[in-house]
């Protein structure tokens, strides 16, 4: 392994600085002052600050060297190489519309947009930006801080498409609205910077779903920012699925505004990846609002995942509730970094944070750290965390009454993860979340049952085999 | 041949001789007690029959239905017929108790090649075992013993034991802790099982159970040894004179 540069140096910045004068040249809505100087500044303060390097407190347990040393370049639509059949088994039957994006840009030939109800909009962001700006201007870029965080600087400057969904005032939308993110890869190492804005009005109702999946292996590099403004009363449930393939990178920041009274659901399902980074940072403007941040991580082999939460009260009476769950076997690490910031006025704040893990093997490792910042005096703020490992007492008890040692051992993972589901809502995208849990715990089960037949020879090395 | 014959066992936990020299004799129909003070070694013995992998089989023999024992997983002792009720029921959160019960269910069944019973049939075929042990319906939809009183987890090993029908029932301490209510409608759930087929090993610390549970044989467990086996009138003996007075008493064959 390389040494890690100290400096926050990009080593690439050739790469960088081509990449982007050839797109701001041909960059949809490059015609537009506002965002031509939104991306330029972005630019600019990406490369002032750099990757950040585990010096960084924000980073200490994540190291991007990987990241910074490969010379990514925007990777081209890939759209000719995708086929409708190809897509199938992404395909997610009853969603009230399903958009597809390759390599970070819409596809409407393989999007399904089904029958969408009265006082909503969907569409690619690029499509927005070319003929509705005026609606995209007051919210694009206005919420993440490309100040100090190099990856939103670089989305942001990178900025073109994504998807953009906008609820209008007091309308429910009950089917989930499915967003696809397909990597699929080049030759060289490529990445993508989808970039999502969801505005949901006042008393509006929506559940959103991002999905990240790979169509084939290859080093890609997928960072992604999603801006979501939950108006007064509004009613958001935001889901993310990361399940692409053990080369890729990721990292996401799912930054939330809330209005007055609002109320956000955020799950995270992390299954898949190589080294991911998963910010979720809502802030809570209005008074009463409520914000659940719930969250799954499944790691084996040698993933690495990396769940980062910024929890901003800014605003009386509000409500956080922040619940993780890891399970990491193999040469896994994980990270839950909980952080919170109760401003000064935000009285009667009442923040908790639970992270809970299991470690299934001697070489997994989990870095849990909460932080708390508060500048109000009248707060109500907890934090725990524990690491566990499977017990052996309910594997025996379980096996005891007939149940096979694989079927216990996934068993008792579903029932730890089952606390995460149990805080999503009955219905469609848990069912299908669902689904991808047990398949995935399916397999840490069996390898682990595997593992310990084979008496500990080699465990890492048939992780990766599992794929 | 006897459904369970246990020749000579030495039983190490942690390095530390536990079982040292137990013979024991199970035909089918029988109902044995094994009665001893606190830390003779009854649990390892529970234990090491239901094939609890961190007991360590130094020496001896066990064979169950003809087949060696000892060579079995826990789960396939269980699909052969073994079930031994714990003393110490486990608590696991997120797994429902009907769903757990159905799964033990299904693993046995299709281990003898029955059809699977679904979730929409399991309830109804056990209602009546429920009634039985006096248990409430919805206990079946809280996370197995998560929350369960003493008696409530005694009483949910013995409706395990009522569905899963084993050939070997082994009962660790289910009197212990229970009020005399409880422990009424605990033994009239073992007393129900009671079958030429079945056999059924009730551990117990207290002669108490053995007024409504009456066994066959019962044996005598101190320091690893059994050192006393006789009649049901040998409980009442012990409930006399202790078990101070069995150490050094002759050591006496286990009835075939
Ligand atoms: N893990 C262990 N390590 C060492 N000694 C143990 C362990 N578990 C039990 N023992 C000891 O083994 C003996 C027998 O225990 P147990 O079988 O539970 O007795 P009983 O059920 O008759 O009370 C006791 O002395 C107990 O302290
Ligand atoms: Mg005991």
């Amino acid at each position: 392994m390389r040494k890690q540069e100290t400096k926050n140096v990009i080593t690439e910045l050739e790469t960088y600085l081509e990449s982007f004068s050839e797109f701001e040249k041909r960059a949809a809505g490059r015609n537009l002052p506002w965002l031509r100087s939104l991306r330029e500044d972005a630019f600019a303060r990406f490369c002032q600050v750099g990757f950040p390097t585990t010096h960084d407190e924000d980073w200490r347990f994540t190291n991007v060297s990987a990241i910074a040393r490969t010379p990514f370049r925007l990777a081209r639509n890939g759209f000719a190489r995708v086929s409708q059949k190809e897509l199938g088994p992404w395909r997610v039957a009853g969603v009230a519309c399903q958009l597809v994006f390759v390599n970070g840009r819409f596809s409407r030939e393989l999007s399904s947009m089904g029958n969408l109800p009265v006082g909503m909009k969907v569409n690619g962001l690029g499509k927005e930006i070319a003929g509705n700006p005026t609606e995209i201007e007051p919210h694009l870029g206005r919420y993440v801080d490309t100040q100090r965080d190099a990856f939103c600087a670089l989305n942001t400057a990178f900025t073109e498409d994504g998807a953009y969904v906008h609820i209008r005032k007091g309308a429910v939308v009950e089917g989930p609205i499915y967003l696809l993110f397909i990597s699929s890869a080049e030759n060289s190492p490529s990445m993508s910077h989808p970039r999502n804005l969801i505005v949901a009005e006042e008393d509006s109702q929506a559940i959103i779903v991002e999905d990240y999946v790979s169509l084939d292996p290859g080093p890609a590099f997928c960072n992604t920012v999603t801006e979501l403004v939950a108006g007064d009363r509004a009613v958001v449930a935001h889901y993310m699925i990361e399940r692409e393939h053990r080369e890729a990178f990721n990292i996401s920041t799912l930054r939330i505004e809330q209005g007055r009274s609002a109320s956000v659901t955020s799950h995270s399902v992390l299954l898949g990846g190589g080294l991911v980074r998963n910010n979720v940072h809502p802030v809570l403007m209005g008074e009463g609002g409520e914000c659940l941040i719930n969250g799954l991580f499944v790691g084996n082999g040698r993933q690495h995942l990396d769940n980062y939460m910024l929890v901003e009260h800014a605003s009386p009476r509000c409500d956080s509730r922040q619940f993780y769950n890891g399970i990491l076997d193999g040469n896994a690490h994980g990270v839950f970094h909980g952080r919170i910031i109760v401003h000064k006025d935000a009285q009667k704040t009442d923040a908790k944070q639970t992270n809970r893990n299991l470690l299934l093997s001697d070489e997994a490792q989990i870095d849990t750290k909460p932080q708390l910042e508060i500048y109000a005096d009248d707060v109500k703020c907890t934090h725990g965390a524990t690491i566990g490992q499977i017990e052996e007492d309910a594997l025996f008890y379980l096996r005891s009454r007939g149940i096979d040692e694989v079927s216990a051992r996934k068993l008792l993972l579903f029932a730890f993860a089952t606390e995460c589901l149990d805080r999503m809502k009955q219905g469609l995208v848990r069912k299908h979340i669902e689904g991808l849990i047990n398949h995935s715990l399916f397999q840490v089960a069996n390898t682990r049952a595997e593992a310990r037949a084979n008496s500990r020879k080699d465990e890492g090395r048939s992780w990766e085999e599992m794929g | 041949m006897s459904l369970l014959e246990i020749k000579n066992l030495y039983v190490e936990v942690d390095n530390h001789e536990i079982l040292k020299g137990i013979d024991l004799r199970v035909n089918a129909g029988e109902m044995h007690s094994i009665m001893g003070p606190n830390g003779s070694g009854k649990s390892t013995l529970a234990q090491v029959l239901a094939r609890r992998e961190s007991y360590n089989v130094t020496r001896g023999e066990v064979s169950y239905d003809g087949k060696d024992l000892l060579a079995m997983k826990p789960e396939e002792a269980a699909c052969e017929g073994i079930f031994m009720a714990f003393q110490y029921p486990v608590e696991i959160p997120g797994i429902s108790n009907a769903y757990f019960l159905r799964s033990a269910l299904n693993a046995i069944r299709r281990h003898r090649g029955l059809d699977e019973v679904d979730a929409m049939d399991f309830l109804p075929m056990f209602r009546e075992k429920l009634k039985l042990l006096d248990m409430d319906e919805k206990l079946m939809n809280r996370s197995v013993n998560e929350d369960f009183s003493g008696g409530e987890k005694k009483r949910n090993e013995i409706l395990q034991m009522a569905v899963l029908e084993p050939k070997l029932a082994i009962l660790d301490e289910t009197d212990s802790g229970l009020d005399i209510d409880a422990l009424r409608i605990v033994a009239k759930g073992v007393n129900s099982m009671r079958s030429p087929e079945r056999a059924i090993v009730v551990v117990t610390h207290y002669q108490r159970l053995l007024n409504y549970i009456v066994p066959d044989f019962v044996h005598v467990l101190v320091n690893g040894r059994i050192v006393r086996s006789g009649g049901p009138e040998l409980a009442l003996e012990l409930e006399e004179k202790g078990y101070g007075s069995m150490e050094a008493g002759a050591r006496q064959p286990a009835p075939a």
